[in-house]
């Protein structure tokens, strides 16, 4: 599903959009189909399945060590699109991943991989716009979105560039650091709201672990909240994740709608 | 303004929220490059701190012994015992004129992050300096040399927990305190402007090789050899030298304990020598990663040169010919730092031990000519104990 169905679909609904993400592999691929099932069921619109990369430098500790757990348990390249491939859940999946393993399995060949085995969207929290006319172009020539970030310190100018080039949405960073989660969230939310004048959905990550959180962002005006490191936080604990999944996405998106 | 780009290596590939710092410190290089009140000052504290100019020094024993002249570029008289200094108070310098307040540095063996520690006191910073836990342990007297300096060193328990590691806890502290806070990159590594930046204020070792091999000798020298790790020492040594092709430039890279692969390990850190093109820590170069492009982990008995990539520029000019890389394995290596020791009464770094080893290992080749410099990037007191307690046989244990 594309991403700008599941916005249209939102938009006749009047809902926002929850946007979870989770690590493939993470502890297996069995394990994050489960997941990705038990998100749905609880609420989330759009999920970003991540594809671990040995030197995560965008992430906090949580995604590192998810991306570690997950490496250890074989998750590569090939068992992703196969793992991709099988989730039959109807939402718009996102591929998140480091550039090197889109390089190394060639732009194209990633890029056509990915619409394959259903992803309709990319993020590559480690290529700026100005390195990214290759997947771009492979992307537009496959039906897949490429989704970039505006951060605090992102000028009006750039972040026209980074309009013009995006597609999907447009993901703000709503505070200065790494993915992770945070009690303070996004005092700079809705500032930076204010600068991202764009006709994409905006989409706030970074620091959202909760329903109150999510209400806040919301509120500030996003289209979307995208939390990752509070989902990974409950694969990590072992403990009752299905249920556990089901429950906080639930409470979020009961953010998301009012 | 200079193109990101060496040839096809280079560029910017970091997070979104770095590229205006990235900007800021280009420009704001650009500006005080040319500014006679920072290079007065830069010169300043290079003379005075740092105690350059350092020897060209004619080994002769060493030359005796090899049958070719050989000079050794004395960077390990630099204060601090490495040519490290040379970038660090350049950058430090630049950081305050820029008006930053904090300065933060990985570290792997620490020699980097003495270097900055010793630029922070001296200009007044506050200094952070991350380094892998495991790096801590082994190298716990640099660690106080830091704290001496009023350094905050913080161990990296992520992933390897080695300098790759404290690289990329280095960056996301960046990310998070990108306003206040410069990140002093050691080597000519990373995203553009700093391949360029650490290439220029190391520049400083070949610069000053030239002017003294013209007075000692009247000539150019037919080559110039130096470890190269992620390259500093190496770049600042050719980079005065790559218009002038008749003089041949030898990058000696760590060949550890052989060149194979083992599990997520390569046995060698020789990313010039058997890495691919791919992208690591902000830049597309030659690094050394699987079939998948996930990250190597590389080896070494020396920790400076233990490093799964390689400077951009590097790689641009080992793929154009106009750099011939080579590589030495642990046990040369040692030989060859014994070697200079017995000779010269000089007690070299384990990395400038490559760069030796190099020598004896072409020798009889020719390739080298008469007249040869060699980097002697650092002083090998930091490594008596790695020496000492290292057995024979150690790589056999790996492997």
């Amino acid at each position: 599903m594309r991403i700008a169905e599941k916005f249209q679909e939102l938009k006749a609904k009047k809902e926002k959009a929850l946007i979870a993400y989770v690590c493939a592999g993470d502890p297996s691929a069995d394990a994050t189909r489960e997941y990705v099932h038990a998100l749905v069921k609880g609420g989330a619109d759009i999920v970003e399945l991540g594809l671990p990369f040995s030197d995560p430098v965008a992430d906090g500790p949580t995604i590192q060590a998810a991306s570690d757990r997950a490496l250890e348990a074989g998750m590569n390249p090939d068992t992703y699109f196969e793992l991709a491939a099988s989730i039959k859940e109807q939402v718009p999946l996102v591929c998140m991943t480091y550039y090197n393993l889109i390089f190394r399995r060639g732009v194209e060949k990633f890029v056509k991989d990915c619409a394959a085995s259903g992803i309709t969207g990319i993020i590559v929290p480690d290529l700026p716009i100005e390195e990214a006319d290759d997947i771009v172009k492979a992307c537009k020539a496959h039906g897949v979105d490429t989704i970039f970030m505006v951060t605090p310190v992102t000028d009006n100018d750039r972040m026209q560039k980074i309009f013009n080039k995006g597609s999907g949405f447009i993901y703000i960073v709503s505070r200065l650091g790494v993915t992770g989660t945070r009690a303070d969230v996004a005092k700079s939310t809705k500032e930076i709201l204010e600068k991202v004048n764009t006709t994409l959905p905006r989409a706030v990550g970074f620091g959202i672990s909760n329903g109150k959180q999510a209400a806040e962002v919301i509120a500030a005006g996003a289209d979307a909240v995208i939390v990752g490191s509070a989902f990974v936080n409950i694969i990590a604990s072992q403990n009752n994740v299905d249920e556990q999944l089901e429950q906080l996405a639930r409470e979020l998106k009961a953010g998301c709608s009012t | 303004m200079q193109k990101p780009t060496y040839g096809r290596f280079g560029g910017q590939f970091v997070p979104e929220v770095l590229m205006p710092a990235l900007k800021e410190l280009e420009e704001e290089y650009e500006r005080y490059k040319k500014d006679p009140e920072f290079l007065r000052e830069l010169n300043y504290y290079l003379t005075e701190f740092a105690g350059r100019s350092t020897p060209l020094y004619h080994a002769r024993n060493l030359s005796k012994k090899y049958g070719t002249k050989i000079y050794l570029k004395r960077e390990d008289l630099v204060h601090g015992g490495a040519h490290k200094l040379n970038n660090t108070i350049g950058q430090a310098l630049l950081a305050k004129y820029m008006g930053k307040k904090r300065i933060i540095a990985e570290t792997g063996a620490g020699q980097h992050g003495t270097a900055t520690a010793m630029a922070g006191a001296n200009l007044g910073f506050e200094t952070a300096v991350y380094m892998g836990a495991k790096d801590v342990e082994r190298q716990k007297m640099n660690v106080y040399r830091m704290e001496l300096m009023g350094t905050k060193v913080h161990p990296v328990r992520s992933g390897s927990m080695t300098l790759k590691d404290a690289i990329n806890e280095a960056l996301r502290d960046w990310v998070t305190n990108v306003e206040s806070t410069h990140y002093l990159i050691g080597s000519v590594v990373g995203p553009h402007p700093y391949p360029m930046i650490v290439r220029d204020f190391q520049s400083v070792i070949g610069t000053e090789v030239k002017q003294q091999i013209m007075e000692k000798e009247g000539r150019l020298p037919d080559s110039i050899v130096a470890c190269a790790g992620g390259g500093s020492n190496a770049m600042g040594i050719f980079y005065p030298f790559i218009a002038d092709t008749d003089v041949k430039l030898f990058p000696v890279e760590a060949g550890g304990c052989g060149m194979q692969v083992q599990g997520k390990t390569a046995m060698h850190s020789a990313s010039l020598g058997a890495g691919e093109e791919g992208i690591l820590q902000g830049a597309r170069t030659l690094i050394l990663q699987d079939k998948y492009g996930q990250i190597l982990e590389s080896t070494s008995v020396s920790a400076g040169l233990d490093y799964s990539g390689v400077g951009p520029e590097l790689a641009y000019l080992a793929q154009t010919g106009r750099i011939q890389p080579g590589s030495v394995n642990d046990q040369e290596a040692l030989d060859a730092f014994h070697e200079l020791c017995r000779l010269e009464g000089i007690i070299p770094a384990l990395e400038s031990s490559h760069a030796l080893a190099y020598i004896k290992k072409m020798a009889d080749t020719g390739e080298l000519g008469d007249l040869v410099v060699v980097s002697l990037s650092g002083r090998g007191d930091k490594d008596l104990e790695t020496v000492l307690k290292l057995k024979a046989g150690a790589c056999e244990e790996k492997l």
